[in-house]
């Protein structure tokens, strides 16, 4: 508990006044002062969001609209094209995809979430790459698109079996969104980016709002009964029982999309043979792999015993060995199964499920088991 | 009387054996637990060892031993329900008795009032 000196001046989100008179216990977090938990607690938090819904302020991450200098929608989903393998041309307007974008060796410099809107793309990125992603953007981009930093509007995620009912009771419209449906509607007398998605793997929102509309749409959510705002620390819980990354744990510059078996993500049209094949930064190593495999893969650990074990934790084959052969990644307790669970990186020949290694905690070698990802069944709605 | 260390462990001295746990503060500030590791009856330690670990939903912590000495009995109930060093730190979530080595090792922690300003 030693104190830290001399840390530099932490950034406030739009709704940060609202956490305080929460009750959070606020935590420096990708350079903001955020939300780990209210009063209720992780645990709580965690299994109220699957049961019910849960408000998450996401307001850190950032949010980057590309329009076209030509006009044409067309050519900024081109030009997006130039830095991530997904499908950014065929996304029709109101439509969201998750994408990475690679660097020159095909390792992930971010993932991101990418919306048509009409004329224009909408870009949500992880908080602690923004000011990167926007450089790199501007970088590579800048001939062909306006890069505009969405800076003063608040993003927030409303997730769990009752969100759709929550936000229905303000806004009908919202029951025909689909998942990963994204168009802009009005909430609390604002115009607001909604998407059908969310972190948690339940169904749910993601709402981007302006940030002076953030407080009064979150009064209004918080309102209703069915929902409690959720802190950092149970948003972390929920994504790791839904197998999803979390960039700078599961994902770095030298993971690539096979190797967190993220392959899906690189779209056909993206692969050898396809309509646009290639074009993206580390397309060559990216698409040798999709063909031939990687060396080593994500996959989904369960500890046998109770003992947690977390991310940098070295995993072994034999309980003896003295060279490690992958590591965690990622590592906790999956609330909702009430046990640990991991994410982590092993060789191709031990990501059978089933497989059993260990991992080393506090000088001890305990024994994980290779598991199917995502710990707990989505529940999205694809209709 | 309840003795206090910088770490955050309180010890409650009955004759020759003090009973150890985690304060309030550090319950709160560990959030929710989720795994209790109690040390090995007739385990000895030095004072500020390693005794045992506890962890929550976040992180891992180590609890020290607040004196120097042997542990003559572990409570089992917290690692079944770890849930309740958040509920009663320093009741029913207690932790483990240790045989005091030393009694002047008590000496150097605090009482509860410079324990208080430690944690204010």
């Amino acid at each position: 508990m030693a104190q830290r000196d001399a840390a530099p001046a932490l950034r406030h989100t739009p709704l940060h006044a609202m956490h305080v008179r929460l009750g959070a216990r606020m935590v420096p977090f990708a350079g903001y002062d955020m939300p780990v938990q209210y009063r209720d607690g992780i645990i709580k938090e965690h299994l109220h969001t699957r049961a019910a819904a849960g408000l998450f302020d996401v307001s850190h991450m950032g949010q980057i609209a590309l329009h076209p200098r030509s006009g044409r929608g067309e050519d900024a989903a081109l030009a997006l094209e130039t830095l991530v393998p997904g499908d950014i041309v065929g996304l029709a307007s109101g439509r969201q995809r998750y994408t990475l974008f690679t660097n020159a060796a095909g390792g992930a410099l971010d993932d991101l979430m990418v919306s048509r809107q009409g004329d224009h793309l909408v870009l949500v990125v992880n908080a602690a790459c923004k000011e990167a992603d926007e450089t790199h953007l501007r970088e590579h981009l800048s001939s062909a698109c306006r890069i505009e930093r969405l800076a003063d509007r608040a993003l927030v995620a409303l997730q769990g079996p009752q969100a759709e009912a929550v936000l229905a009771a303000i806004a009908p419209e919202v029951r025909a969104f689909r998942f990963m449906e994204a168009r802009t509607i009005t909430l609390s007398g604002a115009a607001c980016l909604v998407s059908r998605s969310g972190y948690t793997g339940e169904d749910g929102f993601e709402i981007s709002i302006p940030a002076g509309s953030a407080e009064a749409l979150c009064d209004a959510l918080l309102g209703d009964r069915t929902v409690a705002p959720i802190g950092l620390g149970a948003r972390d819980t929920l994504r790791l029982e839904a197998g999803l990354c979390l960039y700078g744990a599961d994902l770095n510059p030298a993971t690539t999309p096979m190797e967190a078996a993220l392959e899906w993500t690189i779209a056909p049209a993206r692969r050898t043979g396809g309509l646009r094949a290639g074009g993206f930064p580390g397309a060559d190593v990216i698409l040798r792999q999709l063909a031939h495999g990687a060396a080593r893969r994500r996959v989904g650990l369960r500890p046998e015993g109770r003992a947690p074990v977390r991310g940098g934790a070295p995993l072994f084959r034999h309980e003896d060995d003295a060279a490690p052969i992958g590591a965690v990644t990622s590592g906790g307790f999956g609330v909702s199964l009430d046990a640990p669970i991991a994410m982590g990186y092993l060789p191709v020949d031990a990501v059978a499920p089933g497989t059993r290694v260990f991992a080393e905690v506090r000088g001890r070698r305990l024994p994980v088991v290779v598991s199917q990802l995502p710990f707990v069944a989505p529940r999205y709605k694809r209709h | 009387m309840l003795k206090f260390t910088k770490d955050h462990e309180w010890i409650r001295i009955d004759g020759d054996v003090g009973t150890v746990g985690i304060t309030p503060f550090a319950q709160e500030k560990l959030g929710d637990l989720v795994f209790v590791e109690l040390p090995s009856v007739g385990a000895k330690f030095d004072q500020g060892a390693s005794a045992c670990t506890v962890e929550s939903v976040k992180a891992a912590a180590d609890v020290y031993a607040p004196v120097g000495g042997e542990v003559t009995e572990v409570n089992n109930r917290v690692v079944d329900e770890p849930g309740v060093v958040n509920a009663s730190p320093t009741g029913d979530g207690w932790l483990f008795k240790i045989k005091v080595r030393n009694a002047a090792e008590l000496d150097g922690l605090m009482d509860e009032q410079a324990y208080g300003l430690l944690v204010k």
